[in-house]
């Protein structure tokens, strides 16, 4: 599953991080890598950008972006 | 793991460490402090060299590069920029690399490293932390926000990190002064020797092999950006500097086949991370629920967070447009204006007295008159900033800014253009990326400001038929006015996309953006963001500013003939004139004779077609230094004294005619013209010297000026057609 479409307020689990441009190469040196622990906390009001938690740090990130990393239920 | 190379400072062996050893002045050492965005950077510097910043210019360099002593001590603290990664993609990013490589033109590199790290958040601050080892500087770490991460039931063994480490490891909070001691302490002690083996990541072998091969490389640090950032700032940094292209083709095809980027070296380093803190760091079993998650549900609501937004947005917004007039009334009006009287009294008329009340006192009013706006802008963008908002505000308008290619990070900035775009360009710092932020200068500057007010005001209420509709509840005038806040923005939407699109084309930065746990404000540091944007703006651009203003007088004084003054004397005696209309007569006629006048004259035959004269051209080349100087030079222009008002101005405008024809010169057509040609243009001094001197670049201020002047020309010139067309004139 994408994490575009993970459910809000659910701990899951990365299990790739298909794309490989600036955006995903900062979100992986920010933690968002195979392994790492990731929960939707909400989306914005227009639907676009979402905020997640990831390890200690949260983060918000486009949902374009998100598209491009798999997730796994915890 | 004998097929991987275990990675430590020491591996690093041309690294400049050390070097202040043998260096007789080792008591001026240089110690550079790195971080995350967010880590209490700012704070911690401030903390240790009592709010004693100096920001040191760099040539080519855009972002701030501070520098202070630490009390106490002779050793001398470089503020870096916050960032996650050496990785670079801007010169702005490769700014920290370079200055801790000691790469930067006159700078030579720091004897030592203070890396920040936030306790809350100690494993993506590790990242930035193991490459930065790999320098091969002696560093000292500063384990920030010791009190946050309690807060959470984290508790982090420090004497353990800093044994594996190999470096010192010093607990802090950086906004408690009492706990700062023991860091100063080992600052101050001979920072050398204190390394001690430490193994680093252990990142793919063959990157090491060919990191180490790379010819000419300054260090591996250096290398492992070059290998590893296809579009970055050190590749291209290398190959400007004679870097073998070759070479790096070579080695890059090796790492091609091996499936070795940058994931490839987040991975290793995380993995690093991950051993590193296995027992060092204590976690709750159960997660604490924190105040930041409680408010940020409130803060980024559907609704209720948007309706704190509009009140944030609305007291921004007020505090830049309103309440700074009483203090821009009172350094227009109390203090240049009775410094003007009082040179008008103690000096005999003339050249003299002209210079100094209508170029000097003027011209530094017109600088001192931002101040009020840019510090309170700056002060608001300083609560906003430390108290983690500002990117709550950027996560919730991100969507509507992507209309123009931009990120929610130009919100602020855009938004308080329609105060002032000088401080909204300074505020433009907020943006991280460097296009972004270039792009938001760009179009910053056709947000209506407040000097286009007067210029609104002036001719909506000269010319603009009082006339209502739906029963009252909709005014003409009122239209008009929106109708001309609404068009900068409908110019700028296309302008930043076609930019994006051309000069400014490069890779989407994305949007990653760190959400970080609210703090309160400190008072202290807000007052110093405050005074040092004015300072900044007063020593930046006040001088430049200054120097237009004075120009512009130059050019509408002089020439001054005295065959023109006896011809219009003898003209007021003949006529019977009082002493008051013979001198606007005779300032009129000076002005038409100017070269100011001359300019405008020269550019009639253009500007014709619009419904303009020479007057109206010469008082909008006037205009230059500030837009709302239109309104007394058409004052002049139009024979009005000194002490007439804006009721006698509507008066002579309306009078006024045609040379040839007779016909009224202010018609709808071409007031409306004139107000759309002041909603685009760009006569603002401030703003254009800001745009250079904050883009680092004179070449943007140029193209602004031409792009918007001849943008404003084409749609006053279509303003004045159409309306023509539809028989507005009558
Ligand atoms: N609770 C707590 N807050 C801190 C600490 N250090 C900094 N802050 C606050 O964190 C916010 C961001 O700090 P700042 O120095 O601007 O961060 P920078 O972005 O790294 O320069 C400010 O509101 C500081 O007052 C700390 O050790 N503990």
């Amino acid at each position: 599953m994408s994490l575009l479409n993970a459910p809000t307020a659910r701990r899951m689990r990365v299990t790739a991080v298909r794309s490989r441009n600036a955006a995903s190469f900062r979100l992986m040196e920010m933690g968002l890598i195979e392994g790492a622990e990731v929960t939707v906390l909400r989306r914005a009001p227009l639907g676009d950008p979402m905020h997640v938690r990831v390890g200690d740090s949260e983060l918000s990130l486009r949902n374009a972006d998100a598209e491009s990393i798999d997730v796994a239920p915890f | 793991m004998p097929s991987r190379s275990t990675l430590h400072p020491s591996d690093a062996p041309s690294a400049p460490s050390h070097h202040h050893a043998t260096n007789p002045r080792a008591a001026a050492a240089r110690i550079a402090l790195v971080g995350n965005p967010n880590t209490g950077k700012t704070t911690l510097f401030n903390a240790l060299t009592g709010f004693r910043r100096h920001v040191a210019n760099y040539p080519g360099v855009t972002v701030e590069v501070a520098h202070g002593t630490i009390t106490g001590t002779s050793v001398e603290l470089l503020d870096l920029p916050g960032s996650y990664s050496l990785a670079a993609n801007s010169p702005d990013e490769a700014v920290l690399l370079d200055a801790l490589c000691g790469r930067i033109p006159g700078q030579p590199p720091p004897d030592a490293i203070l890396a920040i790290v936030d306790a809350s958040v100690l494993p993506r601050n590790l990242y930035l932390l193991s490459q930065v080892l790999e320098i091969g500087l002696p560093v000292v770490i500063a384990l920030n926000m010791i009190d946050v991460a309690q807060s959470r039931g984290v508790a982090i063994d420090a004497p353990e990190l800093s044994h594996r480490l190999g470096v010192p490891v010093v607990p802090v909070v950086a906004t408690d002064p009492r706990t700062l001691p023991p860091l100063i302490d080992l600052l101050r002690a001979a920072l050398p020797g204190q390394r001690t083996a430490a193994s680093g990541p252990e990142l793919p072998a063959d990157l090491t092999r060919l990191r180490a091969a790379l010819p000419a490389a300054p260090n591996p640090a250096i290398a492992l950006r070059v290998l590893l950032d296809r579009d970055g700032a050190a590749p291209r940094a290398y190959l400007a500097a004679g870097g073998s292209r070759a070479a790096l083709d070579a080695a890059r095809r090796q790492l091609d086949d091996q499936h070795i980027d940058v994931a490839a070296e987040v991975r290793a380093r995380y993995a690093w991370i991950g051993r590193l803190l296995d027992g060092v760091v204590t976690r709750p079993p159960q997660p604490v629920t924190t105040w930041t998650a409680r408010l940020d549900w409130l803060l980024t609501h559907r609704v209720w967070g948007a309706l704190v937004l509009a009140l944030v947005l609305f007291v921004l917004f007020q505090s830049i447009f309103r309440w700074s007039q009483p203090l821009m009334d009172f350094i227009s009006d109390r203090l240049m204006g009775s410094l003007a009287a009082l040179a008008t009294v103690a000096l005999p008329e003339g050249a003299v007295r002209s210079l100094l009340v209508d170029g000097l006192i003027a011209g530094v009013g017109g600088v001192l008159v931002f101040l009020p706006q840019i510090m309170i802008l700056f002060g608001l963008i300083a609560i906003l900033e430390d108290s983690g908002y500002i990117a709550r505000a950027a996560f919730m308008v991100d969507r509507i800014m992507r209309a123009a290619g931009l990120s929610g990070r130009s919100f602020i900035p855009l938004l308080s253009s329609f105060a002032c775009a000088v401080p909204a360009i300074m505020g433009a710092r907020v943006i991280a990326d460097r296009r972004d932020r270039i792009v938001t200068i760009l179009i910053a500057p056709f947000m209506s400001c407040s000097a286009r007010l007067p210029v609104y005001v002036l001719m909506t209420s000269a010319f603009i038929p009082d006339r209502y509709f739906l029963g009252g509840w909709i005014g003409l005038r009122g239209l008009v006015m929106m109708g001309m806040y609404l068009i900068g923005v409908v110019v700028a939407i296309p302008v930043a996309w076609l930019l994006k699109k051309t000069v400014l084309a490069g890779p989407p930065p994305g949007f990653v953006l760190e959400l970080p746990t609210y703090k309160l404000p400190r008072l202290r540091a807000v007052w110093q963001r405050m005074s040092h944007a004015g300072a900044h703006f007063i020593s930046r651009a006040g001088t430049v500013i200054l120097a237009v203003s004075i120009a512009v007088w130059a050019l509408a004084y002089f020439p001054r003939s005295a065959t023109t003054e006896q011809r219009v004397r003898a003209t007021a005696v003949a006529a019977g004139w009082d002493e008051s209309r013979t001198d606007a007569a005779l300032q009129a006629e000076f002005a038409r004779h100017s070269f100011l006048g001359r300019i405008g004259r020269a550019l009639e035959p253009a500007i014709r077609p619009i419904g303009w004269d020479w007057r109206i051209g010469a008082a909008i080349v006037a205009s230059f230094p500030a837009r709302e100087v239109v309104v007394s030079s058409l004052g002049t222009i139009f024979s009005l004294g000194h002490d007439a008002d804006e009721a006698d101005l509507r008066g002579a405008l309306a009078a006024a005619t045609w040379s040839d024809s007779g016909r009224p010169l202010f018609t709808v057509s071409s007031a409306l013209a004139l107000m759309v040609f002041f909603a685009l243009c760009a006569q603002c001094a401030s703003t254009l010297v800001m745009i250079g001197r904050e883009t680092g670049n004179w070449l943007w201020p140029v193209a602004s000026f031409s792009f918007m002047t001849a943008v404003a020309y084409v749609a006053a010139l279509l303003t004045a057609v159409i309306a023509r067309g539809l028989g507005c004139d009558g």
